[in-house]
């Protein structure tokens, strides 16, 4: 059994490749489904966010399952395999279970220590768990990435600063309009990473906020905890003219906003600058608009410059995190080796239990005027004797849960022939 | 007195000098104290101006811009006014940092150029002299002032277009507020600059016998004040900002080089006594 993540992000994998390789959270129970059906895998989980898009898997042949990865991908988006099998990564065992504690403690992150990452990784889990993708090493494997990342962030300073994508975003508002008191602020689409730094922007004072989407229950949700006011999603073009930022973080494939549509809107507000985010993957809005005069348009990448300047400061704390991420590698791979030994044991104590069960019931066929409490304590002594002889090959067995464990497991299954026992 | 004048004025360079040192020291590097320190220089050095010039208008008994020399110390300080008094207003940290490079070449200028006091022409003895120099140099500083703040927009404006967003994009102000600046400049600048020529005009009329003679000093100034007037119509009423404003801005800061100075350097005129 080998847990293994294949995947590309952020730092392996230009937005242009990532947006080609991502899905949308509607499609994904469908395309879980056809992973599971298509490569064999034992257990699988996609999450896919703006930064990554990583498969988690369950398998017993790596190189093949590696290959049976890489084609789905290949095949699901209809592209060569060739244009982003460069940009792959491939984690197995320890390296993968190091990876995906990683992610989930907001280490791997672009934002070293932001906070949306845990919430996608549930997200990602709960849909997988729905569709029965993942089972019991994958389920225990991401509860225990749950619980490492509230232990990051409460014991670590990693997030003591709110610096994230969506803080960037703000960061350069404020060098673009100096102060945010009177400005308006649009979200289209309803993303978390959107919804935080709308966030952002109210506390920083913000006037108003308008929310669209294509589902208008949405954003009206929205925008009542915003204050705000909702737009039917066909009539927010309407309205850019009287915006000064835009965040959108739509799922749409194409853009959504082009040039034509702000050159209109820039007339009508007499060209006060407007500062576009684009935080959607693929993109939301179409990167020729920042060729316009006094509108400035920044995608998921150009957010990525901004703030590796902080990310320093958190490097110190993202040191101290991944000490205590690699004791959590130790501690679950111990489980995943115990696991290994499991149907071992388990047989073990079967046969053993059987056979004593058998002889029990051959000795009391020969009585007959013993008394059922008599027949109990028979039984009691029978089952002592078989569990005190079991005691110490199974404590060997699971103090044994190394690399090396597969030998005294295969040892004891010749010793008792516990195989052949499955076809008698 | 010529000497200690010439001492004053040398100080006032120097410590413009310090000012510009400690402005781009802090530009490249992450020491927010060393801000105050350009400001600080610049306003000492403005003192120490404002001294020389107050000496000097004593000694030649009127305001003191009848040469060459002159007129350049004067606009020189009067950028610098220009600068503390807008600096009051908003606080712009790199400001003095791009500012301190002009008081530096037109304060050295005059220093380099002969500085002996002209004799004045009759016709320049009049309280008009002053409040025409006055006007329209004050107005003139506030426009290059403007050009500067342009510069320093068009600088941001292009680290942000390339998303260069690291060094001095985080020591330069926000766009908005450069925007805001060098129209604040424009409406200080361009009354000033009209009532200067109003006020030439009405002075000609009285020592030439007419308003207006085409002179190319004139000539100039109206093609500047055409420049700012359409620049200031456009501002108000079309919308005009950002990037273009800035470059009409600049447009604009060599028209008023040109009047200012090439004029006198390059064209003979009614005005080129002044040279």
């Amino acid at each position: 059994m080998h847990i293994v993540i294949l995947g590309l992000n952020h730092q392996t994998a230009p937005v242009a490749t990532r947006e080609r390789l991502a899905f949308t959270a509607e499609e994904l129970p469908k395309v879980l489904n056809r992973l599971k059906k298509e490569t064999g895998l034992d257990e699988v989980m996609i999450l896919s966010t703006c930064n990554r898009v990583e498969l988690y898997g369950i398998c017993s042949d790596l190189d093949e399952c590696r290959n049976r990865l890489i084609n789905f991908l290949a095949e699901y988006h209809r592209i060569e395999t060739d244009s982003f099998a460069d940009n792959l990564y491939f984690h197995t065992d320890s390296e993968a279970i190091r990876h995906g504690f990683r992610v989930a403690s907001s280490l791997d992150s672009m934002v070293v220590g932001e906070p949306q990452i845990l919430g996608q990784l549930k997200d990602a889990f709960a849909i997988a768990a729905d569709e029965s993708g993942t089972g019991l090493i994958l389920n225990r494997f991401l509860h225990r990435a749950f619980f490492i990342a509230k232990e990051v962030r409460t014991r670590t300073k990693i997030a003591s600063c709110a610096v994230s994508v969506s803080f960037a975003a703000v960061e350069l508002a404020k060098k673009i309009f100096g102060d945010l008191n009177n400005m308006k602020v649009m979200l289209i689409g309803a993303g978390e990473m959107c919804e935080l730094a709308a966030r952002h922007f109210i506390n920083q004072g913000v006037e108003q906020v308008l929310v669209t989407n294509r589902t208008l229950i949405r954003a009206q949700q929205l925008a009542e905890e915003f204050s705000g006011i909702a737009l039917p999603f066909d009539m927010f073009r309407n309205h850019l003219d009287q915006v000064d930022i835009i965040l959108s973080s739509t799922g749409a494939p194409d853009y959504l906003i082009h040039p034509q549509d702000l050159i209109l809107a820039l007339k009508k507000r007499r060209n006060r600058p407007m500062f576009l985010i684009d935080i959607a993957v693929p993109r939301d809005i179409n990167p020729k608009i920042n060729e316009l005069d006094n509108i400035y348009l920044f995608d998921v990448d150009d957010l990525q410059d901004v703030v590796t300047e902080n990310i320093d400061q958190r490097h110190q704390e993202a040191k101290r995190a991944e000490e205590l991420v690699i004791r959590e590698v130790e501690k679950f791979e111990q489980w995943l080796a115990s696991l290994a030994v499991t149907p071992t044991i388990k047989k073990l104590r079967q046969q053993t239990l059987e056979i004593s069960h058998q002889e029990l019931k051959k000795t009391l066929a020969g009585f007959s005027d013993l008394s059922d409490k008599e027949k109990h304590r028979l039984e009691a002594m029978v089952n002592a004797i078989a569990n005190k002889f079991l005691h110490h090959p199974i404590n060997y067995l699971k103090s044994h849960t190394d690399d090396a464990a597969a030998q005294p497991a295969t040892m004891i299954r010749e010793i008792f022939k516990l195989d052949k026992s499955d076809n008698p | 007195m010529t000497n200690a004048y010439i001492i004053l004025l040398g100080g006032a360079l120097g410590l413009y000098t310090l000012g510009m040192v400690t402005g781009f020291f802090y530009l490249f590097r992450p020491m927010p104290q060393k801000t105050l320190w350009c400001k600080r220089f610049i306003q000492t050095g403005s003192l120490v101006h404002l001294l020389a010039f107050l000496s000097r208008c004593i000694q030649v008994q009127t305001l003191a811009v009848t040469n060459l020399h002159e007129s350049l110390s004067f606009f020189a300080l009067l950028l610098a006014l220009a600068f503390l008094l807008i600096g009051r207003k908003t606080s712009l940290p790199t400001l003095g940092t791009f500012i301190s490079p002009l008081l530096i070449i037109f304060t050295m200028w005059a220093l380099i150029i002969p500085h002996a006091i002209t004799p004045q022409p009759p016709i320049l003895r009049s309280f008009w002299l002053p409040l025409h120099v006055l006007l329209s140099f004050a107005g003139n500083a506030f426009l290059v002032l403007g050009c500067i703040v342009s510069v320093m927009y068009l600088l941001q404006e292009h680290l942000i277009k390339r998303k260069k967003i690291k060094g001095i994009f985080r020591k330069l102000p926000a766009l908005q507020k450069l925007d805001e600046l060098s129209y604040l400049c424009l409406r200080c600048g361009f009354p000033l600059l009209t009532l200067g020529i109003i006020s030439g005009s009405v002075w000609a009329s009285f020592a030439w016998g007419s308003h207006w003679s085409w002179d190319p000093k004139e000539t100039w100034s109206l093609i500047t004040w055409l420049l700012f007037a359409a620049l200031l119509h456009g501002r108000m009423n079309s919308g005009w900002r950002g990037r273009k404003a800035s470059f009409l801005t600049i447009i604009g800061f060599a028209a008023i080089m040109f009047t200012f100075l090439g004029v006198n350097l390059m064209l003979s005129g009614l005005h080129s006594y002044a040279h």
